[in-house]
């Protein structure tokens, strides 16, 4: 894995001056994706945050090749830049390396733009694709997407007198991804550069298709100081609310095990979305969210001994 | 002039010989009846390696526009087809790629748009996207279809702008016909490189492209797109000047048939244009004095020039083969209307709303159209709008 | 707002064809540091060069040279203050202050 300061002799591939929040985590997931990418790169984003604050005309964030075409097609329109690639360089027209980076929100990917995602991967492009998951359609003002966790208050799903948030369980979107049984899947957070940027170097070493949801923390869709940003983010996943994980080939790894799991109280009381879970009337709501989280956190667990259990018994002599 | 091939080929077939010998970089697509075939062959073609294309078989027609623009501003030369929903659930992305400006080929076998539900041709679809930036070709028959989608290329290329080619669905598209094919190297020769300017792949300089406009920037980047519409027409006469040159068959913005001195005239495009030549050889012979003009591009809209064709006429017919749904008339008939108001032309003028869903149209009732017209000369009270064919 | 080319605006026969912009990185002409209300301060006495505010900066306004932190880019820098919190140094090496303060500061 390349180390810090090597990153930091490289040519900037992502520019200030774009107008993301202050404290954006969006952009700083862009930066690193970019850090661990190298120049040798071709972008394309989904309509959203990323690529509305980056593409201001005439302005661009962006020191690489950059594609946006529309919101729910970042999927299909890599594929068709990949597609490009592939034939010139079996026409003998091209013969650098390139890597493909596609860029969607939780918007753009989970919802929107789930099937064009799910036909490029079954058709198995060479990309990467990177999901900055801020959990709901924050470019339009923090309505409800399906990976918005249950019980969080948005504009399209309030907290009012009568409902409480979302009322449903948030997508996974990472294990839809592992169905696709596609060489690389993996979760990771804007926090933990070193996770990101090694998740980043290993896919992109790897043939095919890749998927890596990066929890985006929002300070202004969640309601919190824009200086927390990447301790939300390691709160999500030292409370397993967002787990660090890797599915590699099939097999499960996960890359990041919390000495001490929190509990989500820790991570959902400094976000405004969550205000209401504070009173002592949505007691229920927070007690399910921490079920839940506990839930999923053991199905994890036993999908990692169950992957590793069955590679091992594929490689033993029959 | 070079040797022709004269084979036996469908409207489909035709337009996929067309594509195996432009041999483009990438084509995604999706099937839908009945442009199916146009890619299913040109697949075959890829299955048995006579083209270099990369074949991409995407999940559904937006994906497709989608992919067709991720390689076109990648570098490449792309191509597509499909019709009716297909075309309406790419429309997002037609306009996306015109204002992209990205020069991609589009097959257009033309099927009525739902509801109902209908695999026949009328020409809906492309009339839903005609404000979309994307330069329209209409096909008579098989061998305009092979010819269009040629020069397509060259078309958008130097204009800058998507090309929509059409063909009318079944009737055309599957029916057989005679046609004459170039030989490949004239194909690749008269199409040359492509060589964009900017492009991803230029990975030493890189772009941005489709960016944000707020409301500085908008306004004049449709502008150029504006500009690039009117320009594409004297880009379409060349072309098709040159593709006369090599072929011997040269294509203008429209074709006059026996207009020179009409009374009565048929503005019609597709394969009615086709019959209703049989109906005006049949009145001529008759002595009576009827012409067809044929608007060959419908997107730009000629409409000085053909405004110019039509002046000498005492009436005539616009044969619509959708509704604008505007209440009055159809989509060609409001830009004939428009193109005689701009010449002070004020013509005995009536339209025809026919072949919707696929509804037949035949000699007989061209005949009448033209019985009407002399109707009308006359100032005997005709029915301004028409609605050829449908029962009561 | 930030100050932008006072020069009138290109019309659109100047414009290079359809939605494109040519060259990367040309939002660097766009100063974003006009948003802040708190700006960093850094301490370098203190700072151990382990770039981790430099790697978690959103918007690339902490100046890295030969492996050394030197300072911040008050063009870009929006004083979201990450750098500070991020900070492993016992007592910080980067210290958020007020927008205002600074300024005064400048001025003596």
């Amino acid at each position: 894995m390349a180390n810090i300061k090597d990153m930091a002799k490289q040519k900037e591939l992502f520019s200030g001056g774009h107008r993301a929040c202050a404290g954006c985590g969006a952009a700083m997931i862009a930066r690193q994706v970019l850090l661990a990418a190298g120049p040798d790169t071709i972008v394309v984003s989904a309509t959203g945050c990323l690529e509305v604050v980056t593409t201001i005309f005439p302005y661009t964030a962006w020191n690489v090749p950059f594609l946006h075409s529309a919101f729910e097609n970042a999927g299909a329109t890599i594929s068709g830049v990949e597609a490009l690639y592939k034939s010139w360089i079996r026409q003998g027209k091209y013969d650098k390396k390139l890597n493909f980076i596609a860029f969607g929100g939780d918007g753009g990917t989970y919802d929107i733009g789930l099937q064009s995602l799910s036909g490029a991967v079954e058709r198995g492009h060479n990309i990467l694709y990177v999901c900055y998951n801020n959990e709901a359609y924050m470019n339009t003002g923090v309505q409800r997407s399906g990976a918005t966790p249950k019980s969080a208050d948005t504009t399209t799903a309030p907290v009012g007198k009568v409902k409480k948030g979302k009322e449903q369980f948030r997508k996974d979107l990472t294990g839809i991804m592992i169905a696709h049984r596609i060489p690389y899947v993996a979760q990771s957070i804007a926090g933990n550069w070193r996770d990101l940027t090694s998740k980043v170097e290993k896919a992109l070493s790897m043939e095919g298709s890749k998927f890596i949801n990066v929890f985006q923390p929002c300070r202004l869709g969640w309601g919190y100081e824009p200086e927390l940003t990447c301790e939300m983010g390691r709160l999500a996943a030292e409370t397993c609310v967002w787990p660090l994980y890797e599915v590699v080939n099939g097999v499960y790894r996960i890359t990041y095990k919390p000495k001490v799991k929190k509990p989500v109280s820790e991570f959902v009381k400094l976000q405004g979305r969550f205000r209401h879970l504070a009173k002592p009337e949505n007691k229920a709501l927070l007690d399910d969210m921490q079920a839940t989280t506990d839930k999923n956190w053991e199905e994890l667990l036993k999908k990692e001994t169950f992957s590793a259990a069955t590679q091992e018994n594929a490689a033993k002599p029959a | 002039m070079v040797k022709t091939n004269t084979v036996a080929r469908t409207g489909n077939e035709a337009m996929a010989e067309a594509m195996r010998q432009i041999d483009p970089d990438v084509v995604a697509a999706y099937p839908i009846t009945p442009a199916t075939e146009v890619v299913q062959i040109f697949a075959g073609y890829v299955a048995d390696g006579l083209v270099r294309t990369e074949f991409v078989p995407v999940e559904s027609e937006h994906s497709a526009m989608s992919a067709c623009i991720g390689a076109a501003a990648a570098g490449g030369r792309v191509m597509t087809g499909t019709s009716s929903q297909g075309l309406a659930l790419m429309a997002e992305m037609l306009y996306i790629a015109a204002g992209l400006r990205l020069p991609i080929v589009l097959a257009d076998v033309n099927r009525a748009l739902s509801s109902p539900i209908n695999i026949h041709c009328d020409h809906s679809d492309t009339m839903m996207v005609r404000d979309a930036g994307w330069v329209q070709i209409f096909s008579e028959n098989a061998q305009e279809a092979y010819d269009n989608m040629v020069q397509a290329v060259k078309i958008a290329e130097t204009a800058k702008l998507p090309v929509i080619v059409t063909t009318d669905g079944f009737i055309i598209s599957h029916g057989m016909e005679r046609i004459d094919m170039l030989d490949d190297a004239e194909v690749k020769k008269f199409i040359g490189e492509y060589k964009p300017e900017y492009y991803l792949l230029n990975i030493e300089k890189p772009v941005t492209v489709g960016a944000l406009d707020l409301t500085d920037y908008y306004f004049e980047h449709k502008r150029q797109e504006i500009e690039a519409m009117c320009q594409s027409k004297p880009v379409i006469v060349d072309v098709g000047a040159s593709f006369g040159k090599l072929s011997g068959r040269s294509y203008g913005l429209f074709e006059k048939y026996k207009m020179d001195d009409a009374e009565y005239a048929i503005v019609a495009m597709g394969s009615t244009a086709g019959t209703s030549k049989i109906v005006i050889d049949k009145l001529r012979a008759k002595a009576v004095k009827a012409g067809l003009l044929k608007p060959r591009v419908f997107r730009p809209f000629p409409k000085e020039e053909i405004a110019d064709a039509l002046k000498g006429v005492k009436a005539l017919a616009v044969m619509d083969r959708s509704d604008s749904m505007n209440g009055h008339e159809g989509p060609l008939c409001l830009e004939i209307k428009a193109a005689l108001f701009d010449k002070a032309l004020n013509k005995v003028l009536l339209n025809y709303i026919y072949g919707l869903g696929g509804r037949e149209i035949g000699l007989n009732d061209i005949e009448n159209i033209f019985g009407d017209l002399a109707k009308a000369a006359k100032g005997t009270g005709m029915e301004k709008v028409n609605y050829l064919g449908v029962r009561e | 707002m930030a100050k932008e080319n006072p020069q009138k605006k290109p019309g659109w026969k100047s414009l290079p064809q359809g939605d494109l912009i040519i060259g990367g990185a040309t939002a660097k002409d766009f100063k974003t540091g006009d948003w802040r209300s708190k700006r960093p301060v850094f301490i370098s006495e203190k700072c151990i060069n382990c770039l981790t505010c430099w790697m978690y900066c959103p918007d690339s306004a902490v100046i890295v040279k030969d492996g050394k932190v030197v300072g911040f880019d008050y063009e870009y820098c929006k004083g979201c203050g990450i750098c500070e919190h991020e900070c492993p140094v016992k007592g910080k090496a980067i210290k958020m202050i007020s927008e205002k303060e600074a300024k005064a500061n400048e001025k003596k």
